[in-house]
């Protein structure tokens, strides 16, 4: 089953999902985020727009590859895949 | 007068008290959160403010128990369908003698939720949201659900229905650099007044629109414009394309209303039907963002002005503050108490507040001052805060 690691700032937000390894029953990136914001709600209003694309600033892979499809977030992901979700980096 | 003072800063919410006689800060809240706006519900005691989140999206946050507290409010979404105008292109058939144009659209995000103001006491759950790009949303059960004003969002100023299909009029509504990232440049709406007397009657203010009005509750809306001079259109009484930086009136008398505006500092005594220009420039009152209105006197009203238009900063390196009490004919400056050597602080439009006899105003250079004799001598709350975006009284 996939794993997702995120980056440490949205525990601040959603310290559910802290110190526990996440797991999710999904073959597309959009179906790990509705997982997640099944274990805890209003994931989604954090790293998607109203719109259900990915916000500008926040980037998906899965394993070592960034996400193709932040519109409708529907990259597959292998059963031994890991997603990972962290900030746009922009230096400075 | 008020014992409670609420910073929106860079880097969190700071809250000052006023404990015998002297305003002690507490620890940041929303630590690390840019917070452009911070306010007090003076109904119900709730404070909220509006986190500009870099990556996760601006939030509305809430505090129910004086600030102990705080749970973000993730409702506030433009609804499916809800698109503005960015750009023209020029058509297929381009002819530069009869220049036509497509208008090019985006979806509407919220970029930033600029302005929380709070319903009259008649309507003790009504909220009002000023967003970029240009919306105003209305909650009426606390902040708990939004939605968004439609009227206004499809007015004819702006292409008419585009839920509905295509443009049907032409967008003469500008954008605003405030809308945080680089290189996007969208409407904003940073002021809300409601009426005290008639909670159908509000006015907004929109960057860059100019004023807009209602008297049913916003089911229709008019420019409240005129008299504003727009020093930058090659037409300065157009109707749209005002840049009014803030927007405020007199709570007992709210038919004068004041505002500091792009091009000059303006004053209606008849709620807003004309604007006549107040500006005295050769004392320095005449560009700025903030500006308060007493309010008890409808005549008097404080300014802090800054160089226009490349600097935007203090006036000469010196902070002042200035102050009329006869409808702008006239303006005291007032420098005591206030750094009058390599001072270039700029104070935005939600940075200065009044209470009572008592003005606090903060700065993007992070100093704080207060006044507790309206305006004529200040003393440094600090000099080392984050910049300072809002300053509001609780």
């Amino acid at each position: 089953m996939p794993r997702v690691e995120m980056t440490q700032h949205l525990y601040r937000f959603f310290p559910q999902l802290k110190n526990r390894i996440i797991t999710v029953p999904a073959s597309s990136v959009a179906e790990a985020l509705l997982t997640i914001n099944n274990i805890a709600p209003g994931f989604t209003d954090y790293v998607l727009d109203e719109h259900g694309a990915l916000r500008k600033h926040v980037n998906i892979s899965i394993n070592n590859s960034i996400v193709v499809d932040k519109i409708h977030l529907s990259d597959r992901i292998p059963n031994d895949g890991t997603v990972y979700i962290f900030q746009s980096l922009s230096g400075g | 007068m008020s014992d409670t003072i609420l910073l929106g800063t860079r880097k969190g919410t700071i809250i000052f008290d006023r404990i015998n006689s002297k305003w002690c800060p507490r620890p940041i809240a929303h630590a690390g959160i840019p917070v452009c706006y911070a306010a007090r519900d003076p109904r119900d005691g709730t404070l909220w403010a509006s986190l500009d989140h870099g990556h996760w999206g601006p939030k509305l946050s809430r505090s129910r128990d004086g600030g102990a507290s705080w749970v973000d409010i993730t409702s506030l979404k433009y609804p499916k369908g809800a698109r503005y105008i960015v750009k023209y292109l020029p058509t297929p058939d381009f002819n530069p003698e009869s220049p036509s144009a497509l208008p090019e659209y985006a979806d509407a995000t919220v970029l930033k939720i600029w302005n929380i103001t709070f319903g009259n006491a008649t309507q003790p759950n009504r909220l009002y949201a000023g967003t970029i790009p240009g919306g105003v949303f209305v909650s009426d059960d606390g902040g708990d659900s939004w939605e968004l004003n439609r009227p206004l969002w499809n007015h004819d100023s702006r292409g008419g229905d585009l839920f509905a299909g295509d443009a049907t009029t032409e967008n003469r509504w500008f954008g605003t650099p405030a809308s945080i990232d680089y290189g996007v440049f969208e409407p904003g709406i940073h002021s809300i007044i409601v009426d005290p007397r008639d909670s159908e009657h509000i006015y907004v203010a929109v960057s860059a629109a100019g004023v807009i009005e209602t008297t049913n509750g916003g089911q229709s809306w008019h420019s409240s414009s005129k008299g504003m001079l727009n020093d930058y259109l090659p037409n300065p009484e157009s109707e749209w394309g005002h840049d009014p930086h803030f927007v405020t009136s007199c709570s007992s008398q709210p038919k004068h209303l004041w505002q500091q505006n792009h091009c000059g500092v303006f004053y209606s005594d008849n709620g807003a039907q004309n604007w006549k220009k107040v500006s005295i420039p050769d004392i320095g009152v005449n560009f700025g963002f903030p500006i308060a209105a007493d309010a008890n006197d409808g005549r008097t009203a404080w300014v802090v002005p800054a160089r226009a238009d490349s600097e935007r900063m203090a006036i000469d390196g010196s902070l002042l503050v200035a102050r009329t009490t006869d409808g702008g004919q006239s303006w005291q400056t007032f420098r005591k108490g206030l750094p009058q050597d390599n001072a270039y602080d700029i104070v935005l439009r939600h940075g200065l507040d009044v209470s009572g006899d008592c003005l606090c105003f903060g700065s993007t250079s992070g100093n704080l001052y207060l006044s507790e004799d309206r305006g004529e001598t200040w003393q440094c709350l600090g000099n080392n805060f984050p910049p300072i975006y809002s300053v509001r009284f609780g």
